[in-house]
């Protein structure tokens, strides 16, 4: 990842301090409390962010594809809300601010345990490993009481009074920054570690594992380490979602949860260490604000995952990445209006697509819930002719001018690209 | 990359000032109800938010709450508690006083929980639970909460119904249920009850079977036949129900199927003729029973519905009762403030819709309520989505007979 | 006595129901690499489209008339959007059967609604077949177990005895061979998935109406399916085939197993007396974990043999 590092830097403070600010953005000055949605929005981000990095360690810098990665995030859950338990009983004498490691090291001792068994193969056979595992972890969630207390979870209460700063954590901006600050510096440790030796080699052996192995490097022993590191990490998540919601269910470990890491971490982008982060953001903004909007949300995921996939493998990140070698050339402004001709139809195209999704679902499932459906502001008879002709002349119609200035767009990159980097384009 | 965060960002901004703005005071009074309304278990709650819609508008046709409308207002929790506690933090944004919630105890009890400590922590901007639908016991007992309001029936309510209405010549049962909280819990009062009511009953098998894995139901109908019952006690539901009915059918198995759940939606379409006679359950009510009991009102609400397009059954009395309950609390309380509206809800004594008699117990914040048992018959007036059978009420177990003692002791406000 | 016997032929029959549907799986699997996660969810279409079509012309045209559309829909599929994707590497072939499943999944209920359909089996077949051990053995059953070995039978004889199925098998070791020998490798790719997407339809309507057909088989379906497909390895339709009847009979059998870990130790004068989650884990009877089985034979196998049981690719 080249590029200046007083830029990157300068990006990432820029984000922090962003995220520092947020809850003050919507401080409601007439009642004197934050919005309560955005900051449980905001430490949600903060919770999945950790959980999407960590379990990038193994797609993008791996290449190891885990179906059970929830498992540990949820474990570290569970372990927390028990220590939180023993702490506030007095049996436990350690600090809120420390909890996460004790989270983090639960989650590593489990990954030890089932990472010994799932690295012994590697791609699909260490993915059907890892789904095996995480069935199993979900049913024993399920029905083993002592541990995981069942449907109804375990619960706790986090104002547990023991804490580095003397705060109480009642308030949930307190939490917040908790998490912010964690966040911070689980980043700032699988940062490190991607410079490691042991993170370059879990990129060789991703790459090209045998040679790896004619180095002398045991490819087994990498993917084990890297293993056992996520779910240190995602142990850490799992804590801090212990401490923010008070209560862990089995959902914390089951199936979509892990589902949900592969989405972020790849729709953000795999590739970039950064990526997963943002996927982080933006998934948790679809699933938790549009799901407020729409009942179907979950179509418009499938779509975007399936868009990215077969068009932008390497993710949003990967997206504006291929920007930097235009950008560094100064030749960014030569785009601006290729991307403006290519975002107009892009937009009409998706409030198609979005208008025929919503039509189609208030037909069927809306009506009978005796729901009037209101899209952008305006009422809209389903049974009526216009809207429905509205939207497929939008998402047809839109989609055809899409390919045409697709197309010139594509011309105009190539075009700047052999400029920039006339070796490249030769390839 | 910072303009996609930006754009990302700038999304935020705008739907959080829409969240951010001063609460006006508005002319609605707005319930909150959160369930699942997206992926494989959007059925239940589809349904349950047609109830809603239905009962609320019939409400504030005749006049709502201090002479103001109800207004419902949805969210999906998609079945997970940490999307149900967002959802939350966005209603107690809005100054909703009330949330109503009727799908899964692992939701219930993060709803208990989480609302109990926002009250004590924000003790201006309250809310009260209406749980319609959490059943485990324990929600009431052990995890019981000033603010939680409990107006379906416990499992252990159930139980009791459902052991009562067994028949009285049945001498061996089996039960089989789903391994979890509530399946298990099923189990141990099924067993409570037995002990207590039916001592003659012999139980010849007691299993729990993987919520939700099981294909294949023919080994589970082979040791059924081989423990010789006559009856199979089960609170399954939707696939782990229908498919043991329809296997047990047609291996020519000869055994009633005594069951907790399969009035629910869908149950009688995929139990079909294969349950006549033998199926039962246990149902706040169906809409044969206001013929049974001689209450027209009742039953007119209930063809009301069919006739307004839908293709199910009415059977959420507990809903009614709920929402006739609320607005008389609040009428009493004279404002929508939780802890008054709370306190007008204790103790309080409701005719329901079929004129029985129901308490909202003080004690628990637990509705006693009365259960039928029906049997599904083609001789019926009403039949269940056009099956063609329907529920022929043969029992009828009281608030008073499902009384039962709890060990709940509810930290009360100052 | 009675009772291996009945577990062995319901586990006979449940296994050819896994077979249906792993079988499609396999073929993908093992000719494109592609493990298709919308293969169940392909499964939940047919079964929706034989009931819908079943209702317009009855239930034996749909038998030939659903698995087509299915077909076609995975033509679909497999032309606007896997081929794109085929560069992109196995990964990413995979998240996009991923993302259809979602989309399925929401459609079908946006189309047939939230509730259980009824779909029942055909009169002409609700009959017993004979009676086993006082059990009746219904006729639909006989007629599933037809089906599912046909099914085996006419995949074997494609494969093994066509000229098709030689370039197929040619196509999947040795594509570029295959393409510079003129034979049009796309086109081979696309059959094969619309033929996999078939079986997957037939299964569908085979088991729709034997189980029930709701918007949740998919979801209930899928992690089975790939266990076995897994299980029985890359590249060997016999592997799917021993591997569905094993599956199938070690979860019968588990069934009828009420001992629990604790029961074995029992002789030994073992006794727990404390409740926590160790005494949960050795109380627990081998029936309640019936279902789970097959995770643990899968992993159990992959560790120690990644290509699985017949498996003639390396993963």
């Amino acid at each position: 990842m080249s590029g200046t590092r007083s830029t990157q830097s300068a990006i990432w403070t820029v984000a922090l301090l962003v995220a520092m600010l947020m809850p003050w953005l919507f401080y409601n000055y007439h009642t004197g409390r934050h919005s309560g949605f955005v900051v449980s929005m905001l430490s949600q981000m903060g919770m999945m962010s950790i959980l999407a990095l960590s379990y990038n360690m193994l797609l993008g810098q791996a290449g190891l594809f885990s179906f059970c990665h929830a498992t540990f995030f949820g474990v570290g859950g569970y372990a927390t809300i028990h220590f939180l338990n023993m702490a506030g009983d007095g049996g436990l004498p350690v600090p809120m601010e420390l909890i996460p490691i004790l989270s983090g090291l639960s989650g590593l001792g489990l990954a030890i345990v089932f990472g010994y068994m799932a690295t012994k193969q590697r791609a699909t056979a260490f993915a059907m490993i890892t789904l095996g595992i995480g069935e199993l972890m979900t049913t024993a969630a399920l029905s083993f009481h002592h541990f995981f207390g069942g449907e109804g979870g375990v619960n706790a209460n986090r104002m547990i009074g023991h804490s580095l700063f003397g705060l109480k954590y009642a308030s949930a901006v307190q939490v917040y920054y908790l998490i912010l600050a964690w966040v911070v510096l689980a980043t700032l440790a699988m940062f490190f570690l991607t410079q490691t030796p042991l993170g370059r080699m879990a990129n060789a052996t991703r790459d090209n594992f045998e040679r790896a192995q004619f180095m002398g490097y045991d490819p087994r022993m990498v993917r084990f380490l890297q293993f056992a590191l996520s779910g240190f990490f995602a142990g850490i998540g799992g804590g801090l979602y212990a401490i923010t919601y008070e209560i862990v269910t089995f959902d914390a470990l089951a199936a979509p949860l892990s589902a949900n890491a592969l989405l972020m971490a790849y729709i953000g982008g795999s590739a970039v260490f950064g990526g997963p982060l943002l996927g982080a953001v933006l998934i948790t903004l679809l699933q938790s604000g549009v799901s407020l909007l729409s009942n179907s949300w979950l179509v418009y995921v499938g779509v975007l995952f399936i868009t990215m996939v077969m068009f932008a493998p390497n993710g949003i990140m990967g997206l504006v990445l291929a920007h930097r070698p235009v950008a560094r050339a100064g030749l960014m402004g030569q785009l601006a209006l290729p991307y403006l001709r290519v975002i107009l139809p892009g937009l009409l195209m998706v409030l198609g697509f979005v208008g025929l999704v919503e039509l189609t679902s208030f037909l069927t499932i809306g009506a009978a819930q005796g729901r009037t459906l209101v899209l952008f502001g305006n009422r809209i008879d389903v049974h009526a002719l216009l809207p429905w002709l509205i939207s497929a002349v939008l998402l047809f119609g839109g989609g055809f001018w899409f390919r045409v200035e697709a197309r010139a767009f594509h011309r105009v990159w190539e075009r700047l690209m052999a400029e920039v980097a006339p070796a490249r384009a030769l390839a | 990359m910072s303009c996609l965060r930006l754009i990302c960002y700038s999304f935020a901004v705008v739907c959080g000032l829409s969240a951010g703005w001063p609460a006006v005071a508005q002319e609605t009074i707005k319930l909150a109800y959160t369930d699942p309304f997206s992926g494989p278990f959007a059925s239940g709650g589809d349904e349950f938010l047609k109830n809603f819609q239905y009962i609320i508008a019939r409400k504030n046709a005749a006049g709502g709450p201090l002479g103001r409308k109800y207004e419902l207002v949805p969210f999906d929790d998609k079945l997970q508690p940490a999307e149900a506690l967002i959802a939350l933090k966005s209603m107690t944004d809005q100054n909703m006083p009330f949330v109503m919630h009727c799908t899964g105890s692992n939701v219930g009890a993060a709803l208990i929980d989480a609302v109990s400590k926002h009250n004590a922590r924000n003790p201006d901007n309250r809310i009260l639970y209406l749980n319609c639908g959490a059943l485990a016991t324990e929600l009431t007992n052990e995890q019981c909460d000033f603010w939680h309001f409990r107006f379906a029936g416990s499992v252990d309510m159930r139980a009791a119904a459902r052991i009562k209405s067994l028949p009285p010549d049945l001498k061996k049962v089996y039960l089989l249920n789903q391994d979890y909280l509530f399946g298990q819990s099923i189990q141990r009062d099924s067993k409570k009850w037995l002990a207590k009511l039916r001592p003659d009953i012999e139980i010849v098998g007691d299993e729990l079977m993987p919520f939700g894995k099981v294909q294949d139901f023919t080994p589970y109908v082979s040791k059924i036949k081989a423990s010789g019952a006559q009856s199979v006690v089960t609170g399954n539901y939707n696939r782990d129900l229908n498919l043991l009915i329809k296997t047990a059918v047609d291996s020519g198995l000869d055994v009633r199927f005594d069951t907790f759940l399969s009035h629910l939606i869908g149950g009688p379409t995929a139990i079909g003729a294969a349950g006549e006679n033998r199926l039962t359950s246990i149902m706040e009510f169906n809409s044969n029973v206001p013929v049974d009991l001689k209450v027209p009102a009742a039953e007119k609400f209930a063809t009301d519905w069919r006739s307004s397009g839908h293709d199910t059954d009415f059977s959420a009395l507990n809903f009614v009762t709920m929402i006739d309950m609320l607005t008389d609390a609040i009428n009493k309380a004279g404002s929508t403030d939780p802890l008054k509206v709370a306190l007008a809800l204790e103790d309080m004594h409701e005719k329901d819709l079929l004129g029985q008699e129901t308490i909202m117990r003080k004690e628990d914040h637990q509705l006693l309520m009365p259960y039928y048992a029906g049997v599904f018959s083609k001789d019926v007036k009403y039949d269940a989505e056009h099956t063609g059978f329907g529920w022929k009420n043969y029992m009828t177990a009281s608030a008073a007979d499902l009384t039962l003692p709890t060990i709940c002791k509810m930290k009360r406000p100052e | 006595m009675e009772i291996v016997l009945v577990s062995l032929l319901n586990g006979l029959v449940y296994g050819m129901l896994l077979f249906m549907l792993a079988s499609g799986l396999t073929l993908i699997f093992s000719m494109m690499g592609v493990l298709n996660f919308a293969h169940a969810s392909i499964y939940m279409i047919g079964a929706y489209l034989a009931f819908t079509v079943s209702r317009l012309i009855g239930f034996f045209p749909a038998l030939i008339v659903a698995p087509i559309l299915c077909g076609l829909l995975g033509a679909a599929i497999e032309v606007w959007g896997l081929r794109r994707v085929h560069s992109n590497g196995h990964i990413a072939e995979l998240l996009f059967t991923f993302g259809l499943v979602f989309i399925i999944q929401r459609s079908v209920q946006m189309i047939w609604g939230m509730l259980p359909m009824a779909y029942r089996v055909p009169p002409s077949l609700e009959f017993s077949l004979f009676t086993f051990y006082g059990e009746h053995f219904p006729a639909y059953r006989g007629f599933m177990l037809l089906v599912s070995a046909g099914m085996l039978l006419a995949l074997w004889l494609l494969l093994k005895k066509t000229r098709v199925g030689m370039v197929i098998r040619a196509a999947l070791t040795h594509p570029q061979m295959a393409s510079a020998l003129g034979h049009n490798v796309p086109m081979v790719f696309t059959i094969v998935f619309a033929g996999g997407c078939m079986l997957a339809g037939l299964a569908g309507v085979i088991g729709g109406n034997y189980q029930t057909t709701e918007p949740g088989m998919a979801d209930a379906m899928g992690p089975i399916v790939f266990v076995v497909v897994v299980f029985g390895g890359l590249g060997s339709l016999l592997g799917c085939f021993i591997a569905s009847i094993l599956m199938g009979m070690i979860q019968t059998f588990a069934v009828v197993i009420n001992y629990s870990m604790l029961d074995l130790l029992k002789p030994l004068g073992v006794t727990l007396s404390d409740s926590n989650l160790f005494t949960e884990i050795m109380m627990m009877p081998v029936a309640r974990i019936g279902a789970l089985l097959p995770f643990v034979m899968m992993i159990v196998i992959l560790l120690f043999r990644p290509r699985g049981l017949l498996g003639t690719r390396d993963t």
